[in-house]
């Protein structure tokens, strides 16, 4: 196989396992329904994994010792949070959070 | 965010994630082309693996010739939390053509599962195709555009990173977490509040001995978890 049609193949399993992965459950929900416990379960999963991907944001790994504050990151939240707390507005956010973040680095620079 | 399912609705809200994605997208074409993706392969790889943390895994284990099995693996659990993300969002959804189901389960991310999930706070718990679709279709039309121009324009541009635009994502996970926080009544707003912060002591705790890309999984399990034992003995 060549070098192209070994990535290709690479590619195309993986979309293949991502692709079900999330059709999956959704058409299989339309033939089961879920028991109040799982339903409860799930109640959760909003919060906790946006939550997640913000924090694991705010560190850089370095496995078997405590992670290093991303301190650029971690700043830039700070205006990013309050833009939220009084826009309420995505847009507005996100753009609060780029230039944040850019303002940061030249300061830190 | 409006209590409208309309198309116009649906894409007007999701101009925040069509924005953030161009960052993230045009480093993963600029990563892709310096480990020896051609342009071509970039735009296979957009249009089959609609999930970034996978590419990143394909780009990153294809470099250095992981078995290719191994990449599978790998592929699965880094987004293992999107099957979480879609048994959570799909009973909102009333929908019963089963081509419509496919077509939105396959443009489910992070940020359009996030999406929607903030939007069903605003419409009594309900999600339509025709608010859904012209939400979820642009952020994978720009991730396909800009992770071309990041390939093709990636030699011009020594460091993607200095621009500043990898913060886009962050930023809007913060305000839909703050979104979530104050417009979401189906759990206790305190309840929340207390499981951001366990979820904050879980990630740190966590990245000392969980590899950064399985952490998310194994974060939202536990601490779902431990939400369902919270809400049971204090609320």
């Amino acid at each position: 196989m060549s070098s192209f049609e070994y990535t290709l193949v690479t590619i195309i399993g993986c979309g293949l396992i991502t692709w079900l992965s999330r059709v999956l459950p959704f058409i299989l929900l339309k033939k089961f329904t879920l028991s109040d416990r799982v339903l409860e379960f799930l109640s959760f999963v909003p919060i906790v994994i946006m939550s997640a991907l913000w924090f694991s944001n705010l560190f850089t790994q370095d496995l078997g010792h405590l992670p290093r504050l991303n301190l650029e990151n971690f700043l830039a939240s700070v205006p990013t949070l309050i833009s939220a707390i009084i826009s309420k507005n995505l847009l507005v956010i996100v753009a609060v959070g780029i230039v944040s973040l850019a303002v940061i680095r030249v300061i830190l620079a | 965010m409006s209590h409208d399912l309309d198309p116009r609705a649906g894409l007007r809200e999701t101009l925040p994630i069509v924005f953030s994605y161009f960052g993230i997208c045009f480093a993963i074409g600029v990563i892709a082309q310096t480990n020896g993706f051609t342009p071509l392969l970039v735009l296979l790889l957009s249009l089959f693996v609609y999930a970034g943390s996978v590419q990143f895994v394909i780009i990153g284990l294809l470099a250095s010739q992981s078995p290719i099995l191994a990449i599978f693996g790998a592929a699965f659990l880094v987004n293992a939390r999107i099957i979480l993300m879609s048994l959570t969002v799909a009973p909102h959804f009333h929908e019963q053509k089963l081509w419509k189901n496919i077509l939105m389960a396959s443009l489910l991310t992070d940020e359009t599962f996030a999406l929607a999930m903030n939007k069903a706070n605003y419409t009594g718990s309900k999600l339509t195709f025709r608010w859904f679709y012209p939400a979820a279709l642009p952020p994978y039309l720009m991730m396909i555009g800009a992770s071309m121009s990041g390939a093709l324009l990636g030699r011009y541009i020594p460091d993607p990173e200095q621009l500043g635009l990898d913060f886009a994502i962050v930023a809007m996970f913060i305000g839909l977490v703050y979104l979530q926080l104050s417009a979401d009544r189906t759990l206790d707003r305190r309840l929340q509040t207390i499981m951001v912060a366990i979820v904050f002591v879980f990630i740190y705790i966590g990245l000392i001995f969980i590899p950064a890309n399985l952490l998310i999984l194994v974060v939202t399990l536990v601490g779902c978890l431990l939400g369902v034992v919270l809400k049971h003995v204090f609320f």
